[in-house]
């Protein structure tokens, strides 16, 4: 899991327009592992995808694939990607099975009708293989992006923000099918606005806001780094206001005077839980009942992108 | 991969695919409409003009008309198989291919003329049951007929690129092609029309397509038939430099 497969150097895009859409960003994406791009709307995801997959032309910088360089080498490089857009762009009048072939072929490789009816298996989409795309639902067509962008075998994979418009069941089983892919080796680059997507299959994550990578970590260390457990504690009788002995704490009272929220450092090697509940005893205060609640992906990319745009 | 054979192969299939699809209005409704040319221009009204340069006047249409079904459906024909993509957004797969420009264009552009080709020998065929029809130089003619279909459709595949909505792509098969064709011999010869007017003629480029092709039926032009040829490649020449320098800019398609 170690090996780079793509490695992004100081690229920058600038549209016509004058859109500063990525700002020197550097970035290397391990061989196998699952990266998820986290980031407002215009954060510059799409853009960074686009470059990778010869969409966009950059401004400045390099892009290597597997030690290609993306301009240059352009065959090497795109025959080895996938890519499921975001939006649902697909030839509306063709089936489903020629939709899916038209793609194998565009990425020079021989037709193979046995290998696009297993893929189309795998989506749950063969009983829908000669229909009209037309006559398919949402999630469907999201289904059939995704047979496309894996119809030639890649050995990377972009998903553009691919359950938009999913409903949670369907979510899920793309998430399984992700997880499959990676098991087969296949490496992963998804954006998403599901935090709980990032949360639930990706290895790493990447926090991008205003064309700049934020913060690129894995996403466990990033919990650990990052997050913050509070811990409630509700109390038997009624308490007006924090006493000042344990101001130095940093507690919160809630709005109906029951219960105290302590915030605190998971990394930190004396959280002050101890002594906290002490002086809650000795301040004659009775417990009821004790919680503890960890920060979540969301909190953290929120906090992130805040910071990021307040400085 | 030196050359993605698959990749052209894959959108030449599907073009020709959506040719299939559309049938009725790619292959039935320009031969209909020649159809009612031949009835109309070359049995009635024919009846009544006189040979020109000894080929009887519905004979003496056949060359234009060809022309003229050639040169509205490959621009048409290409045009909408660049344009439809680019509409729909599905244009991004054929950008994030491993498939180069050269190849892409040719492939757009050679279903865009073997669409051309077969409607053209259908409008052939089907003017046979109407007037008498001679071929003095069958080689020159499939020359001819190959060379203007596939540059046509390169003219067409650039309109395609150029345009932002529908109504800019029908704009110059309407508001110039079809005039230029019916102002360029299609129905008449040179020496029919007063001097000034012969004059205004030899500005129009499609005069020199319909001549050469009317020479390749019947031997008789109004110009030197190699005047025709280099006017084609000249046109050809210039389409293919400008398809290259918009590409390479990535006007409309690319970022």
């Amino acid at each position: 899991m170690s090996e780079d497969l793509i490695s992004i150097n100081n690229l920058s895009k600038t549209y016509k327009n004058g859109l500063k859409a990525l700002n020197n960003v550097s970035l290397n994406i391990k061989k196998g592992e699952i990266l998820a791009m986290l980031g407002p709307n215009g954060a510059g995801k799409t853009t960074l995808i686009s470059i990778i997959c010869g969409i966009v032309t950059p401004s400045s910088g390099k892009v290597n694939v597997d030690g290609f360089d993306i301009i240059n080498d352009y065959r090497q490089t795109r025959s080895k990607i996938g890519l499921v857009p975001q939006e649902l762009t697909l030839e509306n009048f063709e089936t489903v099975f020629n939709n899916v072939s038209f793609t194998r072929g565009l990425y020079g490789k021989a037709p193979d009708p046995k290998y696009i009816e297993s893929v189309l298996k795998k989506l749950s989409l063969w009983d829908k293989k000669d229909n009209i795309l037309r006559q398919l639902s949402g999630g469907m067509k999201r289904r059939v992006l995704i047979a496309k962008a894996l119809s030639h075998k890649p050995s990377i994979l972009f998903l553009d923000e691919p359950t938009a418009g999913v409903d949670v069941e369907l979510r899920k089983d793309m998430w399984k099918s992700v997880e499959a892919l990676r098991e087969s080796g296949v490496t992963i680059i998804l954006t998403t606005h599901y935090i709980e997507e990032a949360e639930a299959i990706a290895d790493r994550v990447a926090v991008i806001n205003n064309g700049e990578i934020i913060v690129v970590d894995q996403k466990k260390d990033l919990l650990n780094k990052m997050g913050r457990k509070k811990l409630r504690i509700d109390l038997h009788e009624k308490t007006d206001t924090i006493p000042e002995s344990l101001s130095k704490y940093d507690l919160e009272l809630s709005g109906n005077k029951l219960s105290l929220t302590y915030s605190y450092d998971t990394q930190k090697q004396r959280t002050g839980i101890t002594n906290l509940l002490q002086d809650i005893r000795d301040q004659g205060l009775k417990l009821k009942d004790l919680k503890t609640e960890e920060s979540t992906l969301e909190k953290i990319f929120v906090t992130l992108v805040k910071e990021n745009n307040e400085n | 991969m030196r050359i993605n054979y698959y990749g052209f192969r894959a959108i030449y299939l599907h073009e020709m695919d959506r040719f299939r699809r559309t049938l009725l209005q790619s292959l039935i409704s320009p031969v209909l409409s020649t159809s009612l040319y031949f009835i109309v221009f070359g049995s009635v009204i024919g009846n009544y003009v006189q040979n020109i340069d000894g080929i009887s006047y519905g004979s003496y249409i056949v060359p234009g008309l060809i022309m003229l079904t050639l040169l509205t459906q490959s621009i048409s024909n290409t045009s909408f198989g660049i344009f439809f993509p680019k509409f729909n957004g599905s244009l991004y797969e054929i950008l994030a291919a491993p498939i180069s420009t050269f190849e892409m264009v040719l492939a757009f552009v050679g279903a865009g003329a073997t669409k051309t080709l077969i409607i053209g020998t259908v409008i052939l065929a089907t003017s046979n049951f109407f007037v008498e029809v001679s071929i003095l130089h069958p080689l020159l003619m499939i020359f001819l007929l190959v060379l203007v279909a596939f540059t046509f459709a390169l003219f067409g595949f650039l309109i395609g690129l150029l345009s932002s909505n529908f109504e800019q792509m029908s704009i110059i098969p309407t508001l110039v092609i079809t005039p230029m064709v019916f102002l360029g011999g299609s129905l008449y010869s040179l020496d029919m029309l007063p001097p000034f007017w012969q004059m205004v003629t030899y500005f129009n480029p499609v005069v020199y397509l319909i001549n050469g092709l009317r020479f390749a039926f019947y031997g008789a032009s109004d110009f030197n038939i190699w005047i025709s040829i280099a006017s084609m490649i000249f046109f050809l020449v210039l389409c293919i430099s400008v398809v290259a320098y918009v590409l390479k800019k990535g006007y409309t398609i690319k970022s």
